[in-house]
């Protein structure tokens, strides 16, 4: 039987300066020959810039303006789409009909300004000359299909209104409301919490299984490939290095890249003080003699700190506002020169807890302690000089390496601005900056480059060697890997471990990535809901998870080992709800329940009517 | 939403109110009065007929209490020697410079404003939008080269010169007589079909002149948002879907960007009224640009504050329209998402 999608030898060029593209340009694809059968997923495996997103591009002719197919064949049913048009009639009624795309980014991905039901149903009204009628119940059934709960509802909801997994899932309902043959998913879940994308992926095996479409699956995740994929191709700068079935790749990888890539993602069943190995080690110069004087005691105190958000959006006009509570009664205890790390779905209250470490937003109870040498004192209450010498103590670290650089200031203003307002003079400055780039493993001859010529691997080194600047005691690091390449997310974690054991730099870690907080932290706290349900030290936490919504975070985690496939029929549920969770751990609406202690440092949080049997 | 425009109505009430007092108080800052001015001259000429006359026009406007009071009854909320009458009862003043009321005076010249104004407006967008869609989707192109060389070309060339070059060829090649909206034989005539006719036809060169350099900015604002909202995911995913590219374009992209055009009417509407004032100048254009700057210029007072007032309004209104118009385009606004 012929393969549903057939690329062969198939050439991508960027065209680098204005001209023909035989003159300046650069081959992102040399020569690409795969297969996607009905029926069968291909996960097409590779780091940023290897080529994979392109593959994808050319399949659905919508390649940016500067790029062009050079050379090769994309053979579809018949059909050479690399020879047809690209906004041509013809493949404008294949794309969306008969081969569809589902992106990285749901929320980008969708407009804001219109509903989801317009934009799903647009898909059929264009290919089937649907009336507004038939789309509006066709879309109906769509969104039903994809699970969401009241797809009535949906159908005029804004993108804007949804959770990051109902975003995805009205992309997946717009990309088979025509039932195509061939789906292709570019990193349909990397921007996803745990727990969303093993429904999502539970999503797209069950759409396969009913349908029979064929999938070409673009990850860089190898958890993710071991548990959705039949065959596997990987891409190596433009070139298919390895393709077969699943199991023959992943358990025996012959290529160095793909070898590489199975030892720089963090792992749950690493040895304790087991390094990463990063596909690209980058040096580091790492001064010693920073450190200073090891002390005990914590330096920070989180001590039941609560926060509230009114929603501006009233419905009425006496209506009362809406509230909803992102914190509530969160403590948290740092030691110093250690790694707390906290870890929860997106909407857990986790990165509101960082700023309120960070004095960007006041909670409505509770304190923060800070003690950066003389003392714990209140970080709410500093004024003047303290809140100063505060703001220069603890340094934040950023998820989006691109957002969090502005592009029109060089490498050098970057890291002396933050110099400049501490009244560093001049000298100290230049030599700092310098000091600063050798840390991070970059070269001094980055200083006068500006951030749009950094890859966001190094990009983030930017970030950390500012953050650095003013020689901080505390870095926040929000979801600091989280918008990197797998392949350099080890570089930027080892990096960020060397700095604290030469510093001696105390860190609180944000992320919904367990295998990183596992990999980071001494000691872990699992928010869900704006509480925190479980905290345990490192090596207790994940080894002996007692708490529902932690194992339930767990399970979620796709495996590369083959050995662990997930359990998609257990990932269906709701598992954030507290009212859902099984006694001793059930909350009632508004209840708060209590830390109980179940091993030394290992604390679960219990429901009220269970607290008051064991006392 | 009628919480939204009720709560805007307020803001738009109280923001009046201040601006009135704004706008009052600085008419008065500069020593003396026009009637005063008038009142020392004629008592140098001796002329007793017309003191009398200034005097009664010093009583009836009670320009002789103070300051706080006389802007009281100015703007209507306390009873002058002839009652209640001011700005909140529809009694726009006196316009001492011309010895009419200001609305008299007034009176064309607001709406051949508008109407040159908007033809300006409508010219801007007509123009400058399907060139600025061109310029975006064929970026870098021949053509998007010299569209930008003809839009640096309209902003740098002031709208004066332009006016009259214009009016020069205009008058050689259609035999349109120079200046004004109309000829000058319709000067007080009532508005027929030969006089509309006539202002149809001389309103062909302001339009161009006052909008050129609008047309050329716009074309330059719209290009730059439109490659940033090409450049967003969710005009792939269009693209994707398999809508024809002229149909993606216009559905997604260019909806996207025309917010802050809509944020920007209410700086439009004002400068519809104010941002013409040198080109009616020297096209000698009845508008209310020239009368506007004769009235400062001799502390005519109650005028002066008018049509200032005037555009303040049309600034106010024209925020309130935006803020309305951009709730109703944009779902994020409406529902107070960030």
């Amino acid at each position: 039987m012929t393969p549903l999608l057939s690329i062969r030898d198939l050439r991508v060029a960027f065209r680098t300066e204005a001209g023909p593209f035989e003159a300046g340009s650069l081959d992102v694809l040399h020569g690409l020959s795969l297969d996607v059968a009905r029926g069968r997923t291909l996960a097409l495996v590779g780091e940023s810039g290897s080529g994979k997103s392109v593959t994808a591009q050319a399949i659905l002719r919508i390649l940016p303006r500067a790029a062009a197919i050079t050379g090769g064949r994309i053979l579809f049913e018949g059909r050479d789409l690399a020879a047809l048009p690209a906004d041509g009639a013809e493949m404008r009624r294949l794309r969306g009909q008969r081969v569809a795309m589902i992106f990285q980014e749901p929320m980008s991905c969708l407009s804001p300004l219109h509903t989801v039901g317009d934009q799903i149903g647009e898909a059929l009204r264009i290919h089937t000359g649907a009336s507004a009628r038939e789309a509006e119940a066709r879309t109906r059934e769509a969104l039903a299909h994809v699970g969401f709960p009241d797809p009535a509802r949906a159908l005029r909801t804004y993108p804007f209104e949804l959770s990051g997994g109902l975003r995805q899932r009205a992309m997946i309902a717009m990309a088979i409301i025509l039932k195509p043959a061939l789906l292709v998913a570019d990193e349909p879940t990397t921007a996803l919490d745990v727990t969303t994308q093993a429904q999502i992926l539970a999503l797209l095996a069950r759409l396969q299984a009913e349908t029979g479409m064929g999938i070409l699956l673009i990850t860089h995740d190898l958890g993710v490939v071991a548990n959705m994929a039949d065959d596997v191709a990987v891409l190596y700068r433009g070139r298919l290095v390895e393709a077969g079935p699943r199991a023959a790749v992943l358990r025996a990888p012959g290529h160095p890249y793909l070898r590489a890539l199975l030892h720089a993602v963090p792992r749950f069943d690493m040895a304790p003080g087991e390094r990463l190995t990063p596909i690209r080690p980058a040096r580091a110069a790492i001064p010693a003699g920073h450190a200073p004087a090891p002390r005990s005691g914590p330096i920070l105190q989180v001590q039941g700190v609560s926060k509230t958000f009114t929603l501006r959006a009233a419905r009425g006009l006496w209506a009362a506002p809406r509230l909803v509570r992102a914190v509530a009664d969160v403590s948290l205890t740092l030691p110093a020169g250690r790694t707390l790390g906290l870890v929860g779905e997106s909407g857990s209250g986790k990165t509101t807890v960082a700023k309120i470490v960070m004095r960007g937003l006041a909670p409505d109870s509770g304190r923060v302690l800070f003690d950066g040498g003389s003392g714990p004192r209140d970080v709410q209450a500093l004024t003047g000089g303290n809140l100063f010498a505060y703001r220069r103590a603890v340094q934040f670290v950023f998820q989006d390496p691109y957002g969090s650089l502005d592009p029109r200031m060089s490498v050098r203003q970057i890291l002396h601005e933050p110099m400049e307002i501490h009244g560093i003079p001049r000298a100290v400055r230049r030599a700092r900056a310098r000091e600063l780039l050798a840390m991070v493993g970059l070269e001094a001859d980055a200083l006068a480059r500006f951030p749009h010529a950094f890859s966001g691997g190094q990009r983030q080194r930017i970030g950390i060697a500012r953050a650095l600047a003013l020689e901080p005691r505390l870095l926040v690091l929000d979801e600091p890997v989280s918008a990197l390449d797998v392949s350099v997310q080890a570089q930027i974690l080892n990096l960020l471990k060397d700095l604290q054991a030469a510093l001696g730099l105390s860190y609180l870690i944000v992320s919904h990535n367990l295998a990183v907080i596992d990999y980071m932290a001494d000691t872990i706290s699992v928010m869900a809901r704006g509480r925190i349900v479980e905290e345990a030290p490192r090596a207790a936490l994940f080894r002996a998870p007692a708490h529902p919504y932690t194992r339930a975070l767990l399970a979620a985690v796709p495996d590369p080992s083959l050995d662990h496939p997930l359990d998609f029929a257990a990932v269906t549920g709701d598992h954030s709800d507290p009212a859902c969770w099984p006694a001793p751990y059930r909350l009632a609406p508004e209840e708060a329940g209590a830390m109980v202690e179940i091993a030394p440092g290992h604390r679960v949080r219990h429901g009220a009517a269970d607290t008051r049997q064991a006392a | 939403m009628i919480v939204l425009l009720l709560r805007r109505l307020a803001t738009v009430a109280l923001t009046l109110l201040a601006i009135s007092a704004l706008v009052f108080f600085v008419i008065k800052l500069p020593p003396g009065d026009f009637l005063s001015n008038r009142i020392m001259e004629l008592r140098a000429g001796g002329e007793a007929a017309s003191i009398a006359k200034a005097e009664l026009l010093i009583r009836q406007y009670g320009l002789d209490r103070p300051v706080f009071q006389q802007y009281l009854m100015w703007v209507g909320l306390m009873p002058g020697p002839a009652g209640y009458s001011g700005l909140l009862q529809g009694d726009w003043g006196w316009s001492f410079e011309y010895d009419r009321p200001v609305a008299e005076v007034v009176g064309d010249a607001l709406w051949l404003t508008l109407v040159v104004n908007l033809a300006a407006l409508v010219f801007v967008h007509v123009v400058a939008i399907p060139i600025a869609l061109y310029s975006a989707t064929h970026r870098h192109s021949l053509g998007d080269a010299v569209v930008t060389v003809l839009g640096y070309v309209g902003l740098a060339v002031p709208g004066f010169l332009l006016a009259l070059i214009l009016l020069f060829y205009a008058n050689r090649w259609f035999g349109l007589s120079i200046g004004g909206l109309y000829d000058a034989g319709f000067t007080g005539r009532p508005w027929d079909r030969d006089k509309i006719a006539s202002l149809l036809a001389h309103l062909v060169v302001p339009t161009l002149v006052i909008g050129l350099g609008g047309t050329a900015a716009m074309i330059r604002r719209m290009r730059a948002n439109l490659l940033d909202e090409l450049a967003k995911p969710y005009t792939v995913t269009a693209r994707a879907k398999g809508l024809p590219p002229m149909r993606a374009l216009l559905k997604y992209p260019f909806r996207m960007s025309l917010n802050p055009f809509v944020a920007d009417i209410g700086n439009l509407l004002p400068h519809l009224v104010s941002g013409s004032v040198l080109v009616s100048l020297v096209m000698s254009l009845p508008t209310v640009g020239p009368l506007l700057l004769e009235a400062l210029r001799s502390q005519d007072q109650f005028m002066a504050g008018f049509i200032l007032m005037f555009v303040a309004a049309l600034t106010v209104f024209g925020m309130l329209v935006s803020d309305l118009v951009l709730a109703w385009l944009d779902p994020r606004i409406r529902m107070g998402a960030r």
